[in-house]
């Protein structure tokens, strides 16, 4: 599948919301969000809890379907895709990394970060080598064959940030890839993905509640409520 | 791709075997019925056929009295020997005849003595029935004509009698109505036990003439064994037998016939008429059997897939396909059942075996019936796979990452 149209825009966010329950009930996790990401930026996304940060990751990544207005990727609207075209877009353009982690329990690390290539039909020896440049790149060498379950926190998010980096996607969606890892840590990961995304030229979106994670971006949207309170570029990598 | 899918399956299998094994119990049993019903039903055949070609190739007999009786019943009219003759030269489509008179005696070798039965009959029963002498020797003219006391034993009575004795020479007395001394002339090949367990080498074979003068005391024949000339003789030997010998015992036209001919074709085809009937019995309840056994796989993978909702969700959400699903939980299905068929195969080539053996039959499994077993235990992966293969397939990614 390949995906064309404008050659710099690679979002494009147009009146998105997403309501959740009806009447009394209802939430607006997301009330009219509009914004453009082009290619190549490094933006991050901040704002309190609750606010819909995590709803609009999801519907970027082509998991949740926008209750009202309209998501276009390279500037096809995701919403007149197929099941299978949205899988297809998932599998060659995205890489996920989740709040929650998403690694599946029984199964090595290895084998966690070469799930998306099997799905991409990568031949079993450059999945293999792929999976453990990315472990290595997220220093976790030394636990490839351990069982995402016998991981702690800080290592299973490190193995779900290798599996979504090793595709090297065109859009990477990180929601707040360094919760759950120490200030050390957590800047070794952000100058990974800055150097992803000066030298690899991914696109990358990252949720953060950190003002010194966020600093590694040149762009920070806010978000309050389900809106977009401010969207300033910072010129871009303060340290 | 494949490799990893079979291998994911399979290391999900192993993960859960008690429950993977209790599943496919159903499949266990109706593949492991089928096994031993087609080879329990094939060593049936083969030792009824075996049996039948011993007796003697187109073999048909002559009884006295009514089909239903039979013999038993002692006011019968017995043939004679003129009947024999009469068959001989007046029926074209029977080869050989061969009158018999049995008689029960106790024979006796020195300290030894053993109950068992002479036969008296002509040289002509060997070929019929397919008796070979291993030792020693048939019937010389003079001997039939004169009835002259010797005899040709089975190995049942050599046993008996002379232990490591060469019999072969040797003189018994044999006892009934009358007593004889009668000289030991050959020795049979031995045949073992039939079908039904009766032992084939329990009798003695002597000259008509002897048996009845010297032990029955009469001039009966009990029984006529006759050949056709061929296979498709059968009919024309029966129908012109019957004919000659409702003449011959003066049979009214509207009464039955007061003695009837037996035809080991028959018996054969009505053997395996029965072995028909049970092989689709069985097949019957094995259909039920794989039929409980495929809802059970559906079952278990059903709950698979509520089991797995979030992983499922995971590979939707990092680029898997539908038809990836589909296959990844179909692949499963298959495989838990052709495992259940293998086991099945498995248990029924043991009973089988252990069946075949207790009951005397030869050993004989049906490779079509293992192959045809475990393809379609493999057929009833896909079909009760299919639906839950595709619930997981159809799940919604967020709703399933989301589930507990
Ligand atoms: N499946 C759902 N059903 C109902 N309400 C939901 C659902 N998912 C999210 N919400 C609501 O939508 C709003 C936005 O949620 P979202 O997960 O986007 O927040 P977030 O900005 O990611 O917060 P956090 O920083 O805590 O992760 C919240 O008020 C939440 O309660
Ligand atoms: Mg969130």
């Amino acid at each position: 599948m390949s995906v064309t149209g404008n050659e710099q825009r690679l979002i494009e966010f147009a009146n998105v919301s997403k309501f959740y329950g009806e009447g009394e009930a209802e939430v607006r996790a997301l009330d009219g969000v509009s914004f453009t990401v082009d290619d190549g930026e490094f933006v991050a996304v901040m704002g309190s809890s609750g606010s819909g940060k995590s709803t609009s990751m999801n519907i970027l990544g082509c998991l949740d379907a926008p209750t009202g207005g309209n998501y276009f990727f390279r500037g096809v609207d995701v919403g007149t895709l197929t099941r299978n075209q949205r899988a297809l877009l998932r599998r060659h353009y995205l890489g996920f990394v989740f709040q929650g982690f998403n690694l599946l329990k029984r199964t090595s690390a290895l084998s966690n970060v070469e799930l998306p290539m099997v799905y991409r039909r990568t031949s079993a020896r450059k999945r293999r080598k792929t999976a453990l440049a990315a472990l290595d790149a997220v220093g976790l060498s030394d636990r490839v064959h351990h069982s995402s379950s016998e991981l702690s926190g800080g290592q299973q998010q490190r193995v779900a940030i290798a599996r979504a980096i090793a595709t090297e996607p065109a859009l990477l969606l990180a929601d707040e890839p360094t919760g759950n890892l120490d200030s050390e840590r957590s800047h070794e990961i952000m100058q990974l993905l800055r150097r992803l995304n000066e030298e690899e030229g991914i696109t990358i979106l990252l949720v953060t509640h950190e003002e010194d994670m966020a600093s590694y971006a040149k762009r920070q949207i806010v978000f309050k409520d389900g809106h977009i309170t401010s969207d300033t570029f910072s010129g871009g990598g303060s340290r | 791709m494949f490799f990893s899918t079979v291998f994911i399956a399979m290391r999900e299998i192993r993960a859960n075997l008690m429950r993977s094994i209790l599943t496919t119990l159903g499949i266990i049993i109706g593949v492991g019925a089928v096994i031993i019903v087609v080879s329990l039903g094939n060593g049936a055949t083969q030792q009824v056929q075996n049996d039948l070609s011993e007796l003697g190739n187109n073999l048909l007999a002559l009884v006295p009295g009514d089909q239903n009786q039979g013999s038993a019943n002692r006011l019968v009219q017995m043939f004679t020997e003129d009947d024999v003759d009469a068959i001989r030269e007046q029926v074209p489509s029977v080869l050989m005849v061969a009158p018999v008179l049995t008689q029960v005696v106790m024979a006796v070798n020195g300290n030894e003595n053993y109950g068992s039965s002479v036969r008296g009959t002509t040289n002509d029963y060997f070929a019929i029935r397919n008796l070979d002498v291993v030792r020693g020797r048939t019937f010389t003219a003079g001997e039939l004509r004169s009835g002259r006391p010797v005899c040709v034993i089975g190995e049942t009575v050599r046993r008996e009698l002379f232990g490591v004795q060469d019999p072969v020479g040797a003189e018994i007395r044999l006892s009934a109505n009358s007593e004889v001394n009668c000289e030991v002339i050959g020795l049979l090949e031995e045949k073992g036990a039939d079908t039904f367990g009766n032992d084939q080498d329990d009798f003695m074979v002597a000259p008509l003439a002897m048996v009845q003068r010297r032990l029955a005391g009469n001039r009966d024949v009990t029984l006529v064994f006759m050949n056709a000339v061929s296979d498709e003789a059968r009919e024309d030997a029966i129908e012109g037998v019957t004919q000659l010998m409702r003449e011959r015992r003066r049979v009214r036209d509207d009464q039955d016939s007061d003695f009837f001919i037996q035809d080991l074709k028959e018996v054969q085809a009505q053997i395996a008429q029965v072995t028909g009937i049970m092989t689709i019995f069985v097949s019957a309840i094995a259909g039920i059997s794989l039929l409980v056994g495929g809802i059970g796989v559906m079952n278990i993978m059903l709950v698979s897939v509520t089991e797995r909702t979030r992983e499922i969700g995971i590979r939707l959400a990092i680029g898997a396909q539908e038809m990836d699903v589909l296959i990844q939980f179909l692949v499963e299905a298959i495989l838990l059942s052709i495992m259940g068929g293998i086991i099945g195969v498995a248990v029924g080539v043991g009973v089988s075996y252990l069946a075949a053996g207790a009951l005397g039959f030869p050993f004989l499994v049906s490779q079509e019936a293992v192959i045809i077993a475990v393809v379609f235990s493999g057929i009833i992966g896909i079909a009760f796979g299919f639906f839950p293969a595709f619930r997981a397939a159809r799940l919604d990614p967020i709703e399933a990452l989301r589930y507990e």
